[in-house]
């Protein structure tokens, strides 16, 4: 950890003020001087890992007032970006009309965690890559640009097996983002200009040459808020993971369908713990467009979702590790009671 | 003795009080970071520390081309104290990964870790060999290389009992590299006083490790003093000496300041010891009832190239059952690595999952339950010696953990219980520990009131020492517990063995006793100068076989008051060292020189001393997601007199729930490129949470052992986490059909 200076700020202005101040022209920002705090539990741990080197921190947990209101209403729903973890999984509309909004936070990280981190923080969480976190490593794309990949074959057990690049197979750890891009979600977006709103599928930027630009974030914006149009109550978030609770996902799958009369007259599935970003399996998601379900069409749907992914020396197991996940999760849509 | 007292340190530890090394206070303390080696084998070519040195408070950075010079130490096995040969900072030369390389001392920790992350090195690095399999290392006999090895066991003709048998196995099993990961980290505070120093260090060892840094420093022992009356687990990782003790020490003195070290985390994973790597293969043959008739148990272990250092667990796996013809060879495998260590059960864990899954394939094959194939096979004497097991509750252990588990329920076929998504699988394995003791001295102090003072050197790792030591000389003396105080975790104290090898308990509770007996034996010669009890009091000093009989004289009552009236002192104060039978001549030298004479298990003269236990274990496995998960672990263990049935059953429990997570989660992962460790952390160095622990069950079997030791105590400490290794793949097998002998098992392993 090195120093850096403390602010708080207390409004959004002075927030993105402070934020912009420091950032310097094309600087990514991951790369940033300065860095917004909220929940603390990703960037603090960066820092004293060394991998993050801020030279000042913006405390924006004061702006909670205004950035944490859950709203669920008639055409959608409204998330705050600082609003806590554990607070929206335990809301009892989020439970019953956005389960796999609800089960995507309860399954992530620890109480302790969720209770502390926000849900903007979350989805910019940062990957867990070891050699990423471990700055005795010199050659990581992402760290430092253009010095190689050493996860590429290195002990790569948990690293991606989607949207990956010859130049990082790093893989996007959380769990609720998984349940955003499913859902459609759009991001609003804070920033000098004022606010703005994007899809939320375009705030993740696949690693490509660039494995240092991981959003559409620059220097001096803020994740303001998520919404989501319609009510999803028949939405799974099935996790396998090596142990019971407070780990990442080997696997995961965010599934919300719309089912009438038994045929799947809309479908989302998204993937995580297999990508290095969010991840919309579109062409699976076609497949079921309009279909009765069966387990052959579960099967076709997952063999969909993996079809472009390319395993490496420990993790080519997540392929197949995948595709039961997504199967096995939409059977459970399907089957749930709503 | 044998209550289940609550731990005499709760409170402490529960309300914060409890002082553990770092906690110690320092006047004007200098504060230390390490920098680690990047690299696994080369050497150094350049440091730059300019960017370093301008950190506002650095004071010092110390590397192999200014640091003291310090005198090596040898081994713990071989006469020295040191759990590594490897010295950093003595030359540019690395030889394992995460080895130190400098150490920048400064006004603050703070301070201290921003210079260290500044520090930067140019290395010329060479291919390393990282592990089994990698180029570059070599195979050797353990017998002939480790002094501690010293025969690998064999008796009769295994090659043709083998051929001849009527059903055979060969099976080959491995192991990871483990560390321990104790939640207090490795720190070290080293103060001078003149020419006198205190180390505040967590230890299993305060006197080994006194004596060790003394001689690397080139001073008195006496002149050393080390403390730490709380230690935040050990589980063997702080056994024996690593080298950053005499380190900052060295730069304490030179500064002529205290310094704190606290390492990070993940330094812990290189600057001390870890479970290396092991690789099995048994061959097992056996008549169709069931009998035995050839074992033989091939290990190998990974150790560093200069240290010989292997577990050798053949000398349990060859005597557990009974068989005719054994036969077994253990290997060291040289790699650039650093040098493994003891570590829970350090040759039970490893060796024993090889025989106690082999002996589940076996039953397979005999279409036998496994718990009868042990039945058939149980022992009563050493199968290699012929020496009588001391006492040994094996099979009375699997029938009360059989019964309370609810193995008979279990339909012996795999894949044939499922619930829902998961498939259930039941089972089992044999546990066992041998039972050692060490040579250990002892104070006590009595006053008139019946306040007791309690010294003695041993360590509280967490287990309850503190408890069962105060105990012992609340029922010798017939005080109340709460008069008692107790003392450890401080070289100026009486010396104890190290706490390892789950000896503590039998021996500082022995010596204890025996102190308490010669203040018993005071007070009554004061009482009656005439009376032949005198002599008979002098009987239960020290190693009389009898422990039944000597407690029955102890329960003798005594009027305090009146013996102190008729002695005319305020206080009594007796000193004593005792011994157990067959300890070596030099034993009481050595005690004082901090080193070990352990005696016990398959080493006494006449007879074979361990702790057995058996363990069951439920498996889900997830037909869709092949998550493996353990809902439940069922032990019962017989291991002498049970001292503090609570402070007991959390070390069991713990051992069943660590032995879980040695089966399922805890692997220490190598870049076999560069032989560095990849999750170096408790993130992703995973270890159970509450959530995969549902449901733990302990049952203690009474047992009498009146030949083992003067309490008839055998150590257990290191007993729970020995057969669940093999009682999960037993499960595991059970659910799926699928054999797995490769640990930790995971979800990819499974196949459906």
């Amino acid at each position: 950890m090195r120093p850096f200076s403390y602010q708080r700020a207390s409004d959004p202005d002075m927030a993105v003020q402070a934020l912009s101040a420091a950032a310097a022209a094309n600087e990514p920002l991951t790369k940033a001087t300065a860095q917004p705090l909220a929940g603390g539990t990703t960037l603090i741990d960066l820092m004293k890992l060394d991998v993050m080197r801020p030279s000042a921190i913006v405390d924006i947990t004061p702006l909670a007032q205004a950035w944490s209101a859950i709203a669920p209403g008639g055409d959608g729903l409204r998330l705050g970006a600082l609003a806590k973890m554990s607070v929206v999984a335990a809301h009892a509309e989020i439970q019953r009309s956005y389960p796999v909004i609800a089960d995507s936070l309860k399954l992530a990280a620890s109480a302790q965690l969720r209770n502390m981190a926000t849900l903007g923080g979350n989805v910019m969480q940062r990957t867990r890559c070891n050699y990423f976190r471990d700055v005795s490593y010199e050659n990581c794309n992402k760290r430092n640009p253009g010095s190689g990949c050493a996860a590429m074959d290195g002990v790569n057990r948990m690293h991606a097996v989607l949207g990956t690049s010859d130049q990082c197979i790093a893989t996007y750890p959380g769990d609720f983002a998984q349940a955003l891009i499913a859902l459609d979600a759009m991001v609003e977006i804070t920033g000098k200009a004022g606010t703005r709103s994007m899809p939320f599928a375009q705030l993740h930027k696949a690693p490509g040459s660039t494995p240092d630009i991981e959003t559409a974030l620059q220097p001096g914006e803020l994740i303001s808020a998520f919404s989501i149009s319609g009510r999803w109550p028949r939405s799974v978030y099935l996790k396998a993971r090596d142990r019971q609770s407070y780990e990442f996902a080997l696997s995961s799958a965010a599934i919300a369908l719309d089912v009438q009369d038994g045929t799947i007259r809309d479908a989302r599935v998204a993937l995580g713990g297999v990508a290095t970003v969010p991840w919309r399996a579109r062409e699976a998601e076609a497949l079921l467009k309009g279909q009765k379900f069966d387990d052959g069409l579960a099967q076709r749907v997952a063999d969909a979702a993996f079809a472009d992914a390319k395993g490496r020396k420990h993790n080519s197991f997540k392929i197949a590790l995948g595709k039961r996940v997504v199967a096995r999760a939409l059977q459970q849509a399907v089957t749930m009671e709503i | 003795m044998g209550q289940p007292v609550p731990r005499y340190d709760a409170a402490a530890k529960v309300t914060g009080r409890a002082t553990y090394a770092s906690d110690m206070p320092l006047d004007n303390p200098a504060y230390a970071f390490l920098v680690t080696s990047a690299i696994a084998k080369g050497r150094i070519d350049r440091f730059e520390l300019d960017d370093a040195k301008r950190v506002r408070g650095v004071i010092e950075i110390v590397t192999h081309e200014n640091a003291p010079k310090l005198k090596d130490s040898k081994l713990f096995s071989n006469g020295g104290y040191a759990g590594t040969t490897i010295q950093p900072l003595k030359s540019a030369e690395i030889a394992h990964d995460g080895q130190i390389i400098a150490v920048v001392v400064a006004e603050s920790y703070e301070a201290a870790r921003e210079a260290a992350n500044r520090v930067k090195v140019s290395y010329s690095a060479a291919a390393p060999s990282a592990t089994f399999d990698s180029p570059g290392t070599t195979t050797a006999a353990a017998k002939g290389q480790n002094s501690q090895f010293k025969e690998d066991p064999k008796v009769g003709d295994f090659a043709k009992a083998f051929d001849a048998a009527e059903v055979k196995l060969t099976a080959s099993y491995a192991t990871p590299t483990q560390h321990h990961n104790p939640l207090e980290l490795f720190t070290t505070s080293c103060a001078w006083t003149g020419d006198n120093l205190v180390i505040y260090e967590g230890s299993q060892y305060v006197h080994g490790l006194k004596n060790g840094v003394a001689e690397q420093l080139g001073i008195d022992a006496d002149k050393v003093r080390v403390v730490n009356p709380y230690v935040g687990g050990g589980f063997g990782s702080r056994g024996s000496m690593t080298p950053r003790t005499a380190i900052i020490a060295a730069m304490a003195r030179r500064l002529n300041r205290p310094i704190k070290l606290v390492p990070t985390r993940d330094q812990g994973f290189t600057i001390t010891t870890h479970r290396a790597e092991t690789r099995h293969e048994i061959k097992l043959g056996a008549s169709r009832d069931g009998r035995l008739v050839a074992l033989r148990h091939e290990g190998a272990e990974v150790s560093s190239r200069p240290d010989a250092y292997c577990v050798g667990g053949t000398k349990t796996t060859t005597r557990l059952y009974v068989c005719p013809n054994v036969d077994s060879l253990v290997s060291i495998v040289r790699a650039d690595r650093n040098t493994p260590g003891f570590m829970r059960s350090p040759p039970e864990v490893p060796y024993l999952f090889a025989l106690e899954s082999a002996l589940d394939e076996l039953a397979v094959e005999l279409n036998m339950d496994p718990v009868e194939l042990r039945r058939i096979n149980d022992a009563t004497r050493d199968p290699i010696d012929g020496k009588p097991y001391t006492s040994r509750s094996l099979m009375a252990c699997f029938d009360e953990a059989a019964k309370a588990f609810g193995w008979s329920q279990r339909s012996p076929q795999p894949k044939s219980i499922s619930d829902g998504d998961w498939l259930i699988g039941y089972g089992c394995a044999a546990t066992c520990y041998p039972t050692l003791m060490g040579p250990s001295a002892a104070r006590v102090r009595l006053q008139r009131d019946g306040r007791t003072r309690v010294e003695i050197a041993g360590h509280e790792i967490g287990t309850g020492a503190y408890t069962v030591i105060a105990e012992t000389a609340a029922e010798r003396l017939g005080v109340p517990l709460e008069k008692v105080a107790v003392f450890m975790g401080d070289s100026d104290l009486p010396p104890a063995p190290v706490a390892g090898g789950s000896n503590s308990t039998a021996s500082t509770c022995s010596a204890v006793m025996m102190v308490c007996d010669q203040i018993r034996q005071r007070l009554f010669k004061a009482l009656m100068p005439s009376d032949t009890l005198a002599d008979k009091a002098k009987e239960t000093v020290g190693i009389s076989p009898a422990p039944s009989t000597q407690a029955a004289k102890g329960d003798r009552s005594l009027d305090i008051e009146k013996a102190f009236d008729a002695l005319g002192v305020g206080v009594v104060e007796e000193y004593g060292e005792w011994k157990p039978e067959g300890a070596p001549l030099d034993s009481f030298r050595a005690m004082h020189n901090g080193q070990v004479r352990l005696v016990g298990g398959h080493q006494m003269k006449d007879q074979i001393a361990y702790a057995f236990g058996a363990e069951f274990v439920e498996v889900r496995v997830n037909r869709f997601t092949r998550e493996i998960r353990c809902p439940r672990l069922v032990g019962a263990f017989a291991a002498g007199r049970i001292m503090n049935p609570r402070t007991a059953r959390s070390q069991l429990m713990g051992g069943l729930i660590w032995g879980m997570s040695s089966a399922l989660l805890e692997a220490t992962e190598i870049d076999e490129r560069n032989a560095r460790y990849v999750n170096d952390n408790l993130a992703d160095y995973l270890v159970p949470v509450n959530a995969d622990v549902p449901g733990v069950e302990v049952i203690l079997l009474s047992e009498e052992d009146d030949r083992i030791n003067p309490l008839g105590v055998k150590g257990l400490g290191e007993l729970g986490n020995v057969g669940t290794n093999a009682a999960i793949c037993n499960a595991i097998y059970h659910a799926t059909g699928q054999r797995i002998r490769k640990l930790p098992v995971r979800l990819e392993d499974i196949e459906l």
